[in-house]
């Protein structure tokens, strides 16, 4: 194929990847954009396995074919539950061949000389570090999330200080490499640096606390695109900077957009484990007496009420209660009451998990509505049930400015007529924050497993 | 231990303290129950409903009295009542002991023990005490529904063939429990509804139901103790006059609520005021029983002054008995459990709900209680329902989304870099790499627009997308897997294919599955 025909197929490919990207922008649209996605893929592997420089088809077959398998069969069984560790195991895959994509490119540059060759191994050097950050932190992230490793930071003395040391040998070890011109000096620096940077991934996230995954995930997501994006440079391939760039941005917005969700800077994340420097709240956290109500009670009040607003957390996907929801909200769709729900930015372990739940169960989109869309309809709300979900509903992020949340945009379900919290204990929220929310006159207290409190609802609303 | 619920003996009387669907939660504290024969006859509740539920029947008061140790009244023992009483017993009732001094004396003479549900604190623990309350809510909503009664048009407006009928409008003075009932109710059958309070803290609930909260151009707030209202300075009462002048000229109902705690209710409403009303309109006055907030009330009555109806009915709660008995029984339940049950029995001195509530106690007066040792206990009543001013909201607001904001030293400092990191790509980087660069920079600022446009309900797909098409980074493991690359970078190059292809397949896959999902 001619070079030049392959330049612009490999156009092609990127303006497709760009309309799945803005298909996305509506759920009506979204399905053809993933089908844009696909076939610029497809565009894409065709041109590049055509092309003249790759000739080995039989390893070219034999390195795809068992992956497409393994891929579709993961895609295939994976849970919705389980789409933020999928997701972090993706991320890491890419980091991963970036690493290798990184070595191998290194040893095939015979041809390059000069400034060229310079250029590149700064490009190969930064391609494999920052490959090396998204696989070890990305398995890392996954390992977290899947529950094989504990969610609680890990937090070393001094570890700001070991990151900056480990930061700087690894400058000092490329500037060495690209300086020097024995390749099995620069092979083996290389090595050496992508098993530094491969240890600054695994601390990074090491540090970050199970609640803080979503920031990480999406973190990881905009690295897995700036790796990509080395790699073309280090090809001089624009498809795959294109892509890089589209994908580390993509990343970029969605940690920036679960950081304003928590009022917190994307380096208060990074950098430290949520009140856990000492900065724990001291004072005593809100007093009094709760009002408890029974499942039954519950379901009565969502039926005589006009309009029910839920919001559901990560509470609601441990319990696996979204499909009974489901059931229930259909059922009290059915005998006119007007069901929503209410979806706070950083609900979940990955940016719009909920919404993806929720889906699965069944339940329509258009109902389903997000934090700011629904934040002014709260206070002509009859009922609002509160499933799995803390800080997220937390008064005291508006009112009490002592408040390690403050300041974080929540949901004012207060306003409403009543608010049922589904809760399993008089615990706090993984912030360890007390919520003064549970005490008001107009809350409801729903104690038990929300599995089977939302069963107990589903069968008395049904005996009516 | 036995409760005893007696007949309450006022003629005009249709509630009883306990009815029949409360006697469990009373029998679940370990108690047995007498009644009076004929008690909830006027409540919707026959004896025979009381005996269903595990109650005896006692023929008359006096063997009621004699037999039992914890007796629930509503209205203040009579003089009758009183001389049944004994050292030991317990009586639970409304008491009002700041009206009648010489019967609180009386009661406490008979050496039982008295707990007045009129004096429960108002803290947030004892909400579920709070009889006063829940009678106040009946109250404000039976005051709306008297007042649609008496008055001659439609509440919501309506265009009908035959004309035009406006929406009426509401005065609601006072924004307390029966104030909030009374704009509900008022808002429900669809009129317009305005509210007035002392205490500025009520305007948000207030327009939260919908009502339009009026302000005086005056600075005071009228927050007294226990949420309550407290007695205003002369200025702030002239401009309040002026207010409701202006206002009794526009409205078609006025609503009054405005009670001071053991005090007369302030005069509000002056005759001049009712005169300059629309013939037609109607005055409900829910502080009656306290002399009324109009001037021209009669309590107990309904009086026609200039075509004014003036309602001074000052049993409203009374004339929804079931739903006032039932109430008031469940916040006398609630008192019960709080004094421990049968089988605790315990009249606690230290607990400050009972404390609060005890008018009489071993023989003595106990009234008025000791003030609280904690001063703060009101303030938390206020906080509980995110009463909070609104100045320091907005403040907290302000200083939060300055925290956000990166400093400009910052900006400067990552501006200088980039201006430094660009000179140099200018002056040294070979040309391929410039075109690369100017492709890599356009494509970031692409992204950025294209996602932000992303709905957020379809984040978790845009992530499983991004991994489908980070997979493009097999085009660099391909290009190894050429006839004149090294074995070793062919092997690495075979890996990076394999491991990009997981993702293609895995991505778009899983992307598929889930936006399958998402349904209207």
């Amino acid at each position: 194929m001619p070079p030049n025909l392959a330049t612009i197929i490999y156009l092609v490919a990127a303006v497709l990847f760009m309309l799945s990207l803005g298909g996305l922008s509506r759920q009506e649209t979204a399905k053809r954009g993933t089908i844009c996605g696909i076939v610029g893929m497809l565009l894409a592997l065709a041109t590049s396995i055509l092309s003249d420089e790759v000739g080995l088809y039989g390893i070219v077959a034999l390195s795809m074919v068992p992956a497409a398998l393994i891929g579709g069969f993961l895609a295939m069984r994976v849970q919705m539950t389980g789409m933020p560790q999928l997701v972090a195991l993706l991320h890491s895959f890419v980091g991963a061949a970036a690493v290798l994509v990184g070595f191998a490119s290194y040893l095939d540059s015979g041809q390059l000389e000069g400034a060229a060759l310079l250029v590149h191994h700064i490009e190969v050097y930064l391609g494999v570090g920052i490959g090396a950050i998204t696989f070890t932190g990305s398995i890392i992230a996954c390992l977290k999330l899947h529950g094989t490793m504990s969610g609680k930071p890990l937090l070393i003395p001094g570890r700001h200080f070991l990151n900056l040391l480990v930061l700087l040998v690894t400058i000092g070890l490329g500037i060495w490499m690209v300086a020097t011109h024995d390749q099995t000096t620069g092979v083996v620096l290389l090595l050496i640096a992508t098993g530094l940077t491969g240890l600054l991934g695994v601390h990074m996230v090491m540090a970050i606390g199970g609640a803080d995954m979503p920031v990480v995930v999406s973190m990881l997501n905009s690295y897995s695109g700036w790796a990509a994006a080395a790699a073309g440079f280090m090809l001089g391939n624009d498809l795959l900077i294109i892509t890089g760039a589209l994908v580390g941005s993509s990343g970029a917005i969605l940690s920036l957009i679960m950081c304003r969700g928590m009022n917190r800077s994307l380096a208060n994340v990074v950098l430290g484990g949520f009140g856990t420097d000492g900065s724990a709240p001291t004072g005593e956290g809100p007093q009094g007496e709760v009002i408890s109500i029974e499942p039954e009670a519950s379901a009565e009040l969502m039926q005589q009420a006009s309009s029910v607003v839920i919001v559901p957390g990560y509470g609601m996907a441990v319990a696996q209660a979204q499909h009974t929801l489901a059931q229930v909200t259909k059922l009290l769709r059915d005998s006119g009451v007007e069901v929503r729900f209410a979806i706070h930015p950083v609900a979940g372990r990955l940016p719009g998990h909920m919404n993806v739940l929720l889906a699965e169960a069944g339940i329509p989109y258009d109902i389903v509505l997000e934090m700011d869309e629904i934040n002014d309809d709260l206070p002509d709300t009859d009922v609002v049930l509160v499933i799995g979900a803390n800080d997220i509903v937390n008064p005291s992020a508006e009112n009490d400015p002592a408040s390690p949340i403050a300041g974080m945009p929540v949901l004012q379900v207060w306003k409403s007529g009543t608010v049922i919290v589904m809760k399993r204990s008089m615990g706090t929220g993984y912030a360890g924050v007390g919520n003064p929310l549970f005490f008001n006159d107009n809350t409801r207290m729903l104690f038990g497993d929300a599995g089977a409190s939302v069963e107990s609802m589903l069968a008395s609303l049904r005996k009516e | 231990m036995n409760i005893g619920i007696p007949r309450e003996v006022q003629a005009d009387e249709h509630r009883v303290a306990v009815v029949p669907s409360t006697l469990e939660r009373l029998r679940k504290a370990g108690f047995d129950i007498l009644v009076e024969s004929g008690a909830g006859a006027r409540a919707e509740a026959k004896d025979g409903k009381y005996v269903e539920m595990g109650a005896t029947i006692v023929p008359d008061a006096r063997s009621l009295f004699e037999g039992s140790d914890v007796l629930l009244k509503i209205n203040p023992p009579t003089e009758g009542e009183i001389a049944l009483l004994r050292p030991g017993q317990t009586l639970i009732s409304f008491i009002n002991p700041a009206d009648d001094g010489n019967r609180v004396q009386a009661i406490a003479q008979t050496g039982a023990s008295v707990l007045a549900m009129d004096q429960v604190p108002r803290i947030s623990r004892a909400q579920k005490l709070d009889a006063l309350s829940a009678l106040a809510n009946i109250a404000g909503y039976r005051a709306v529904i008297e007042a649609a009664h008496h008055f001659g048009r439609f509440f919501a407006g309506q265009m009908t063939a035959a004309g035009k009928v406006p929406p009426a409008r509401i005065l609601v003075i006072g924004g307390g429990v029966a104030g909030l009932a009374a704009i509900t109710a008022a808002r429900g059958l669809g009129a317009i509804v305005r509210a007035f309070d002392t205490r500025l803290a009520v305007k948000e609930q207030v327009e939260s139901l919908g009502a339009e909260f009026l302000v005086l151009d005056f600075e005071e707030s009228g927050e007294g103790d226990g949420g309550y209202a407290k007695v205003m300075s002369d200025a702030f009462l002239e401009a309040e006059r002026k207010l409701f002048a202006e206002q009794a000229i526009d409205v078609d109902i006025i609503v009054t609520t405005a009670n001071i705690p053991g005090r007369e209710a302030p005069k509000l409403i002056t005759s001049g005021m009712v005169e300059s009303m629309r013939e037609g309109s109607v005055i409900v006055d829910l502080a009656a029983e306290r002399g009324g907030n109009c001037s021209l009330t009669q309590p107990g009555e309904v009086v026609v002054h200039h075509g004014v109806t003036i309602i001074g009915w000052t049993d409203l709660p009374g004339r929804m008995p079931e739903l006032s008995s039932r109430l008031y029984g469940n916040a006398l339940a609630a008192m019960i459990e709080e004094l421990g049950g049968a089988d605790d029995w315990n009249i606690d001195l230290d607990n400050e709900v009972i404390r609060g509530s005890l008018v009489a106690h071993g023989g003595e007066v106990t009234w008025p209680p000791p003030a609280p040792s904690e001063p703060t206990q009101e303030k938390n009543y206020a906080k509980d329902f995110g009463e909070r001013p609104q100045a320091e909201k907005t403040e907290t607001a302000e200083a939060t989304t300055e925290a956000a904001k990166s400093s400009p030293v910052g900006l400067v400092l990552s501006l200088i870099a980039a201006a430094a990191l660009t000179i140099c790509i200018g002056l040294w980087a070979p040309a391929d790499f410039t075109m690369h660069f100017t492709v890599f920079v356009l494509a970031c600022f692409v992204g950025w627009q294209l996602v932000w446009n992303v709905t957020p309900a379809l984040h978790t797909p845009l992530m499983s997308i991004t991994n489908a098409v980070s997979g493009i980074i097999i085009l660099g493991g391909l290009l190894h897997l050429s006839v004149d690359s090294t074995t070793a970078a062919v092997v690495l190059g075979a890996l990076a294919v394999f491991f990009a292809t997981i993702n293609i397949a895995g991505g778009f896959l899983v992307t598929r599955r889930m936006l399958a999902m998402f349904r209207k």
